[in-house]
């Protein structure tokens, strides 16, 4: 086994691990805490990957941002340090049943897909592709509409929290 | 390569050979290069803090007409180290109640989100732990973690002055990483790379003098990143007695005292690199060594307008520092990254001479400022200052002594 397989080994361990442990922690800060960890390992196999840019857009947008949302809003709403009800509501067999199908259609799909044995082609310097990336991004024969789209959405969004949280006794 | 040229590149490749001589292979080398190179950076750091908390601690003094430590060595020098002896003896008191692997790990992690931010600094035009193309990206995610120390640190110690203390720095530091990161895209912009040393390398004109109101914009939001005066909010003795790390003692303690340290040194550097041109300087293409001289020069001049600040100016209150953020900064930071990037990409496809390009991001610079500063005046003009502390109400008097 060579190096890399065995980093992936354990970032892979690492992150799997940890979102089991977000789903099965009874503290919520401390899930959040696990959520973090799991986040952390998928930009290590970013890492991996040879895409720095996306690893460091990962631990910006969902460490820096959506975790420490998650933490402050539940630190906000509930008695954070003996949070202990039920985990478990009474949808769970419904939610299970649809996991495991997903699960099982990815791992059918999976194992016929033959090209697990191909070795990646060696990748130089990220910075090229990365300009391509942007390029594309707004080029009107690329992905121009579904970029303006997403854009939409957020400012779409982003009004409808100001709406939310303007005040009825303005 | 000369030694006394540059000493740091000359060290480096002796001791790859030295490792080749004993039969390693390259990956391995690499390996224990890059290993030492971390453990050399981030013991700098903290045996700078050391002298760090000496110079605060002077210069403080020098501030408010006092003399400062001078009982221990020469100047006061060793002082800091008793303090060190003395807060390594000191009893870890973990109190009831806390959630002890977080609690735990939030000093850690504080110190380790800082010494982190060290692996892209250039100190010298050859000496940079990593060189990566999204440098600057990287320092924003970083710059996550300390927030993500404070906030385990609030909640862990089950204290609710603790927990008062991390909403506060959370919403300061979330909020100003805003006009930072607006900041930090104008150099990213002038110089047409992410990478920090190319950014250095950018600057044959420094960037202070092309935008100086985006070097105004990162040292304002960046002092408030830290939580130095006068956005000191996170520990206000006199609300929330200390805040997040209240309920912490001795070296753990410690900890977050010398990342607070190592952070506003390490936020000076990079306002050094990203607006004083770094390592730039007279002769550093002979001796590269220079740069680290140059770089630690510029690093330490912006330091002690960090000191000044806090020795001179008072605390904001909280809704003046949001209200300062949201209401200010981030729109000038907008329109400024908005018009720079319009300006440059006009300069970039007409090719005009540098000096040309830097007159005009130095006019548009100013003439931004000085719009704000207008409006700012027009709004006070037309609508009063808000009254910082309550008008005094009339005494209540009993019923029956007015009746009488």
């Amino acid at each position: 086994m060579t190096l890399e397989q065995v980093l992936f080994l354990v970032f892979a361990v690492v992150t799997l691990g940890s979102a089991l442990m977000v789903v099965t922690e009874h503290k919520m800060i401390r899930a959040a805490l696990w959520l973090i960890l799991a986040l952390f390992g998928v930009a290590a196999l970013y890492v991996l990957l040879n895409v720095g840019f996306f690893a460091v857009m990962q631990v910006v947008v969902y460490i820096g941002a959506i975790a420490i949302l998650f933490i402050f809003a539940a630190m906000l709403t509930r008695k954070s340090m003996e949070d202990i009800g039920p985990q478990v509501n009474s949808g769970w067999p419904a939610a299970a049943l649809i996991g495991a199908l997903v699960f099982v259609s990815l791992a059918w799909m999976f194992s016929r897909w033959s090209s697990f044995a191909v070795l990646p082609p060696a990748l130089a310097d990220d910075t090229p592709a990365l300009q391509q990336l942007g390029v594309a991004l707004v080029s009107p024969d690329a992905y121009v509409i579904p970029f303006e789209i997403a854009s939409v959405l957020l400012v779409a969004a982003m009004v409808g929290a100001l709406y939310a949280a303007w005040g009825k006794n303005e | 390569m000369n030694f006394l040229a540059d000493p740091i590149t000359f060290i480096i490749e002796w001791l790859r050979n030295l490792l080749i001589g004993w039969g390693l292979s390259a990956g391995w080398v690499t390996f224990v290069m890059k290993l030492l190179g971390v453990a050399v950076v981030g013991s700098f750091g903290l045996v700078l803090v050391i002298f760090l908390i000496w110079l605060e601690r002077k210069v403080a003094a020098r501030f408010q007409q006092r003399l400062g430590p001078n009982r221990v060595g020469p100047w006061g020098l060793f002082q800091t180290f008793a303090d060190v002896i003395k807060i390594f003896t000191k009893e870890h008191i973990t109190p009831r109640g806390v959630d002890v692997v977080v609690y735990n790990l939030a000093p850690l992690i504080s110190v380790g989100a800082v010494i982190l931010l060290w692996a892209v600094i250039p100190f010298t035009p050859n000496a940079i732990g990593a060189d990566l193309n999204v440098g600057v990206l990287y320092l924003v995610a970083v710059g996550a973690l300390g927030t993500l120390a404070i906030l385990m640190a609030g909640w862990s110690s089950n204290n609710k002055y603790a927990l008062l203390g991390a909403f506060r720095t959370v919403a300061q530091m979330v909020s100003y990483e805003v006009p930072m990161v607006l900041a930090l895209l104008i150099p990213v912009l002038l110089s047409d790379t992410m990478s920090v040393n190319g950014i250095v390398k950018a600057q044959s004109v420094i960037f202070l003098v092309v935008s100086p109101l985006a070097a105004f914009l990162f040292f304002i939001s960046s002092l408030a990143e830290i939580g130095r005066t006068p956005f000191d909010l996170l520990e206000g003795e006199s609300e929330i007695v200390a805040g997040y790390h209240i309920e912490y003692s001795g070296l753990k303690f410690g900890m977050f005292f010398v990342g607070e340290f190592l952070h506003a040194f390490t936020v000076s550097a990079l306002f050094a690199i990203l607006f004083l041109g770094g390592w730039r300087g007279w002769g550093v293409e002979q001796f590269p060594i220079l740069g680290f001289v140059y770089f630690m020069l510029k690093t330490f001049a912006v330091y002690f307008v960090v000191m000044w600040f806090r020795t001179t100016l008072p605390r904001v209150r909280i809704d003046q520092m949001l209200d300062f953020n949201w209401k200010l900064l981030t729109p000038v930071g907008l329109i400024l990254l908005v018009v720079t990037a319009i300006l440059q990409k006009i300069i970039l496809v007409s090719a005009v001479p540098l000096w040309v390009a830097v007159i005009v991001h130095l006019a548009t610079s100013l003439l931004i400022g000085w719009a704000t500063v207008q409006i700012i005046k027009a709004r006070q003009a037309r609508r009063p200052r808000r009254q910082p502390v309550a008008q005094p109400r009339p005494v209540a008097r009993p019923p029956e002594a007015t009746q009488a």
